[in-house]
């Protein structure tokens, strides 16, 4: 039991993120060309509606509570000491996590029932809706059944995964969780060990930066300007791009 | 002033004999890849005629371009609040559907079939699936159908022609189609570049060329969205958006883009246009009215002193001064305004520029009674016996402007924003160049009826000459002027030659390192 715990709940986590993290940054660095969302809404148009909008809603709303209750659990737990609010938070989870079950649902029929989407699929893409869609249901099952979660989340996971990214594994907490709980959290590493090497890897380049930029682009190899003064240093005389 | 430079090109329509040899060339070149099969950079649709895809034209359908609201002047169907928001699902994206399932045909089963009783077929299979298709759309296959209910009579630039207007057109004495060849427009303001999330899309700076990066599309498919032209294609395959590159390893050793090079009607220029990028943004605010005037007011006078002085501050290389000042696209756009871009209303300052089609649109039919000339005829030389005369006479020029084969309104809704009364001008002037070559050629125009008809054109007979030269006898070196790249420079784009002297070796675009 020992060994299953420790490899798990603790090399499981290390090894998980060490993977995504060297990977991610080398796929990122080295193959941008294959860094891409692969849309496959171009090839069918219409089904993909029913799946990709609720899947990624929900997905977004989810993974942000996840997010938010790992990063402030204290302030989750103030917020849950009334009743309503508590009951206001779980059900928006719920409700979007359902969201995401029926949007991955859809997805995964519209995929294996359009015969042009099969030239457009590989076995990893299975194998990350697997793994989604079990991953979803666990969540769902554990929020209906164990409750309140985040609640407990805040005040049992948030310091297990305190203790892995400070380097002191602490395992104490996660032992004692139910086993669907624990489900959700080795599916969970298991995603993330995956990411570099799926679709997933298109979550990590979520254009926000788009917010902020001119809407026009223009890109000179050089400042021409610049180049053509004698005034100008060598140095800046470099090209840009190199 | 912010004087840049922009390699533009001009299309002839009267010349383009809908060969498609542009298309042919530019798939050879780029586009014969899995997953852009279905990709046409270059595409010849005749019109009127849907288009590909299927009635690009109808924003109302596919969101493109940009328009004016309230005074503002935002992204159809992108931007960063609409892209932002529907980046999982696209509701204006056009799927493979629109244009065409590409396809081949099992040619080698007409070879490999067994013995049997029956002739072999090639069957038509998807490229996509590699399943046996029925063929149901191609890329051109509006080609020749004027007056085709599927076809021509869903063109969308018919909007506001009326019922009658239309049925004359389609009457079949009296059809007339032209040709429409389109590539990507490389636009001054181009909406691709601005939708896209990722900011793979840009212009570059030296000569205006739009590109994809296709290290950083990430696939959010904005562009195809948001080009009007649908000149952006999304290859299903790679995840990757793709589109026209105006063949730049091409123009950067001085070769003209290959469906330019191979054009079988010579109907395309090529050439550099100076332009000051300061003005653009009150340009594209401007009324749909006054749009064509403002974006023909960015192109600037390369002979014009301060135009020049201002160029070189800005870097331009004299050498590319140099060949705007024998642009082609200058002469036509500008000297003798002879050029429109097309549905400027879309804002996006198209870089290319039509010159409309005359011929199919002047000749009229008359009906004449050819009986005596039959007479004439050997008895045993096939004739037909009707009465119709497809007439290019002249005489009565000026007056059969109104009863042309096309109603102005439909050419002014593609070339000028509706405006008739441009569309006119460019008509009379290119009637007044043939007049005038008529005088010199076949001597039946008097030269006070040819000078006439040039001053009201409001062309001098010199202008007239240098017209008919470019149109008729333009060699390849007058019809692509491409501003030398500068290998120097050129060079420098991919590396900085200081870093790589004294290197060993070729081919290596990291550094060499001795082995440990
Ligand atoms: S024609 Fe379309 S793809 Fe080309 S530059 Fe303009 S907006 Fe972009
Ligand atoms: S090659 Fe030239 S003449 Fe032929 S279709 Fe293309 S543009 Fe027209």
């Amino acid at each position: 039991m020992e060994i299953f715990n420790d490899f798990f709940f603790i090399a499981l986590p290390y090894v998980a993120l060490a993977m995504f993290l060297v990977g991610s940054i080398y796929r990122y660095t080295k193959k941008g060309f294959q860094l891409s969302s692969l849309s496959s809404q171009f090839l069918e148009g219409r089904r993909l509606f029913y799946g990709s909008a609720p899947f990624h809603w929900g997905v977004v709303v989810v993974f942000t509570g996840h997010l938010i209750s790992f990063l402030f659990p204290r302030s989750v737990l103030a917020w849950n000491s009334q009743p309503v609010r508590l009951m206001i938070l779980e059900i928006t989870g719920f409700v979007f996590g359902i969201s995401m079950l029926i949007g991955l649902v859809n997805l995964f029929i519209r995929r294996y029932t359009t015969p042009r989407l099969r030239f457009v699929t590989n076995k990893m893409d299975m194998i990350v809706y697997l793994l989604l869609i079990t991953q979803t249901f666990a969540g769902l099952w554990v929020a209906y059944n164990f409750r309140w979660g985040s609640s407990w989340f805040s005040s049992l996971l948030a310091p297990y995964l305190y203790s892995i990214f400070m380097f002191e594994p602490d395992t104490s907490s996660v032992i004692m969780l139910p086993w669907p709980v624990q489900l959700h959290i080795i599916t969970a590493f298991v995603i993330i060990a995956l990411i570099p090497f799926s679709r997933l890897i298109h979550f990590l380049v979520v254009p926000f930066h788009y917010i902020w930029r001119p809407y026009q682009q223009v890109r000179w190899y050089w400042n021409r300007r610049e180049v053509r003064s004698a005034d100008t240093p060598w140095t800046l005389q470099r090209p840009k791009n190199n | 002033m912010d004087v840049r430079s922009q390699v533009s090109m001009v299309f002839h329509l009267d010349k383009c004999i809908g060969c498609h040899t542009c298309s042919v060339a530019c798939k050879n070149i780029w586009t014969d890849r899995k997953g852009a099969e279905y990709m046409w950079w270059n595409n010849v649709e005749t019109k009127p005629g849907t288009g590909y895809p299927t009635k690009w034209e109808d924003q109302g359908i596919y969101k493109g371009g940009w328009e004016k609201r309230n005074g503002k002047v935002t992204l159809k169907g992108a931007g960063k609040r609409r892209g932002l928001t529907n980046i999982f699902y696209n509701p204006n994206l056009p799927v493979i559907d629109d244009y065409y399932e590409p396809f081949t045909y099992k040619y080698l089963d007409l070879i490999e079939a067994p013995e049997s009783d029956d002739q072999p077929t090639a069957r038509p299979v998807s490229l996509i699936t590699g399943d046996p298709i029925d063929i149901k759309m191609g890329p051109n296959w509006d080609d020749d159908l004027s007056g085709s209910p599927d076809f021509a009579r869903n063109d969308p630039n018919f909007q506001n022609l009326s019922e009658t207007e239309q049925e004359v057109m389609f009457q079949l004495e009296k059809m007339a189609f032209f040709y429409l060849p389109r590539i990507c427009n490389h636009c001054l303001n181009p909406a691709c570049v601005a939708s896209c999330p990722s900011g793979a899309i840009y212009k570059r700076g030296e000569d205006g060329v739009v590109l994809i990066n296709q290290d950083v599309c990430r696939a959010w498919r904005m562009c195809v969205t948001a080009c009007p032209y649908k000149k952006s294609y999304y290859n299903w395959h790679t995840g990757k958006s793709e589109k026209c590159i105006l063949c730049f390893p091409r123009i950067e050793a001085g070769l003209a883009p290959a469906c330019m090079h191979s054009c079988v009607g010579r109907i395309r220029y090529l050439g550099v246009l100076l332009y000051d990028a300061s003005k653009i943004e009150s340009a594209i605010h401007d009324d749909d009215s006054n749009l064509i005037n403002r974006h023909l007011d960015l192109i600037l006078d390369p002979f014009d002193e301060e135009v020049i002085r201002e160029a070189k501050k800005n870097g331009v290389a004299d050498s590319t001064i140099h060949a705007a000042q024998n642009s082609p696209v200058y002469k036509y756009v500008k000297e003798w305004n002879l050029a429109l871009p097309l549905h400027p209303e879309f804002r996006t300052l198209p870089m290319l520029f039509y010159v409309p089609p005359l011929l199919p649109v002047m000749a009229t039919l008359k009906q004449v009674d050819n009986k005596e000339q039959a007479a004439k005829m050997n008895p045993i030389a096939k004739y037909w016996d009707d009465n119709w005369l497809y007439d290019t006479s002249t005489a009565e020029l000026w007056g059969s402007l109104d009863q042309v084969r096309f109603p102005l309104k439909y050419l002014a809704n593609m070339f000028s924003a509706g405006d008739e009364e441009l569309i006119k001008d460019k008509w009379k002037k290119l009637m007044a160049v043939r007049i005038h070559r008529r005088r010199a050629t076949v001597g039946d125009v008097s030269d006070q009826k040819a000078d006439e008809v040039l001053k009201d054109a409001g062309l001098t007979a010199e202008q007239a000459e240098g017209v008919f030269y470019l149109t008729a006898l333009a060699k390849f070196e007058d019809r692509f002027v491409i501003p030398p790249a500068h290998r120097e420079q050129a060079i420098e784009m991919m590396d900085f030659t200081g870093d790589a002297k004294g290197e060993i070796g070729f081919g290596f675009k990291s550094k060499i390192r001795r082995g440990i």
